[in-house]
């Protein structure tokens, strides 16, 4: 009980002096946004927190667990994505909630002494802890949005596309490890079973290195593809990455490599029994 | 005990297989199989998978010994329509189906049999049907 008698001063000086803490915090908050929000948004924000603080800080400041300020903590979260929607940092976010102790400090000024200091400590850190509340719900909206896009970059890091009759391709790009190997292994089986292609041709272009885990995951894929009654060729496979694989000792045993796409292509379409001859010069 | 068809046609024996295969309907076809090739002289033998859904280390060997059967009485196996889960499946068991033809439909399947055997494609065989029917044309 000892600690809330202690910071009741503040917390009757919160209720008492509303507005003028509230004009106080509202101009500290503004000189942090750059001008980024009007008055008028920037008082209708902090006014509801200011509110549920209040609130929540019924007979003395309660300490920064305490259920009471479950409300309080769930408007700070809203107004930190919010304010992360709008393009601010988590520092001005923060700071514009810190703006907050500079306004209680100045109302103390009038009715200073000893004992009003110690409570403004107690207040000044759980104000503190409102600004952390906003940092780490702005972390977690970020976290949020990585992992949607590793989501999506994993769905748009494989597209299969069809070359010719009969043939489909995977360019990939980027690193392979086993849980994009599945999506890609997944994405090629379907397309040779919607597109009835007999041939599919994995270009490595885009694959930064060969290593003996990554050659697994590809021989994985072929032999799929022989088990579904499609053939596949590797193609795009650069100087170096040559000679890593031989360094390795990776053997691709009867799996057709290539360097180009374009030599892969070739040789699908030969072995449709299809030539690609140039057009007789139009007589002049 | 269910059944697996063994559908004639022509010179290629066609299996459909429509249901998942419990282990003794696997083992029976085998026999079925054998006996079907040595009755009509087939040369070939296709088996549509394309229904099956799941496949085990058993069953996987199945086809293995189906195809090595067929060869030892004179006909080539395709496996036709495998699934994409099917074959991952297959690839992580460590089963190749080493030996097996496989081929994307019965269409294609088909196809390869007959280029393989020599046998007459579907076009000529009309042209031999109808060229020894005295009332065609």
């Amino acid at each position: 009980m000892a600690k809330k008698d202690d910071s009741t001063q503040v917390v009757t000086l919160l209720r008492e002096r509303r507005d003028e803490i509230l004009a106080g915090w509202v101009a500290g908050a503004l000189a942090g946004m750059r001008g980024r929000m009007s008055e008028a948004e920037v008082r209708t924000e902090l006014s509801a927190l200011y509110d549920a603080l209040v609130k929540a800080t019924g007979d003395g400041l309660p300490p920064s667990t305490a259920p009471e300020l479950d409300e309080l903590r769930a408007q700070l979260r809203e107004l930190s994505r919010s304010r992360a929607r709008a393009g601010s940092s988590p520092s001005e976010t923060a700071v514009s909630i810190f703006a907050l102790k500079e306004a209680v400090l100045s109302e103390l000024d009038d009715a200073s002494g000893a004992e009003s200091l110690a409570d403004f400590l107690v207040f000044s850190r759980m104000v503190d802890d409102m600004g952390l509340i906003t940092f780490e719900a702005y972390a977690d909206a970020r976290e949020s949005v990585i992992a949607n896009q590793a989501d999506e970059l994993l769905e748009l890091s494989t597209p299969v596309v069809k070359l010719w009759d009969g043939v489909v391709a995977v360019p990939l790009v980027g690193t392979l490890d086993s849980a994009r190997t599945q999506v890609v292994m997944e994405k090629l089986l379907e397309a040779l079973i919607e597109t009835e292609s007999e041939w599919a041709i994995i270009d490595i272009t885009g694959v930064p290195a060969v290593d003996t885990q990554v050659a697994q995951h590809l021989f994985k894929t072929v032999v799929a593809a022989r088990l579904m009654g499609a053939d596949c060729i590797i193609s795009g496979i650069r100087p170096q990455i040559a000679q890593t694989i031989v360094g390795l000792g990776i053997e691709f045993g009867d799996i057709v490599t290539k360097a180009k796409m374009a030599d892969a292509l070739k040789i699908t379409l030969e072995k449709a029994g299809l030539d690609i001859v140039r057009r007789p010069a139009p007589p002049t | 005990m269910d059944r697996v068809p063994v559908l004639k046609l022509g010179d290629v024996l066609l299996v459909s297989i429509q249901t998942d295969l419990e282990d003794v309907v696997a083992l029976a076809l085998q026999a079925d199989l054998s006996d079907r090739i040595v009755a009509t002289g087939a040369r070939g033998v296709v088996v549509d998978i394309s229904a099956l859904e799941i496949v085990d280390s058993f069953i996987g060997r199945v086809f293995a010994d189906l195809a090595a059967t067929a060869r030892v009485l004179d006909a080539e196996t395709v496996v036709v329509g495998m699934r994409p889960a099917v074959a991952i499946t297959l690839v992580d068991l460590g089963l190749s189906l080493g030996g097996v033809r496989t081929a994307l439909n019965v269409e294609k399947g088909l196809k390869i049999l007959r280029q393989d055997l020599g046998l007459p494609m579907a076009e000529d065989l009309e042209a031999i049907t109808s060229a020894s029917n005295p009332l065609a044309g």
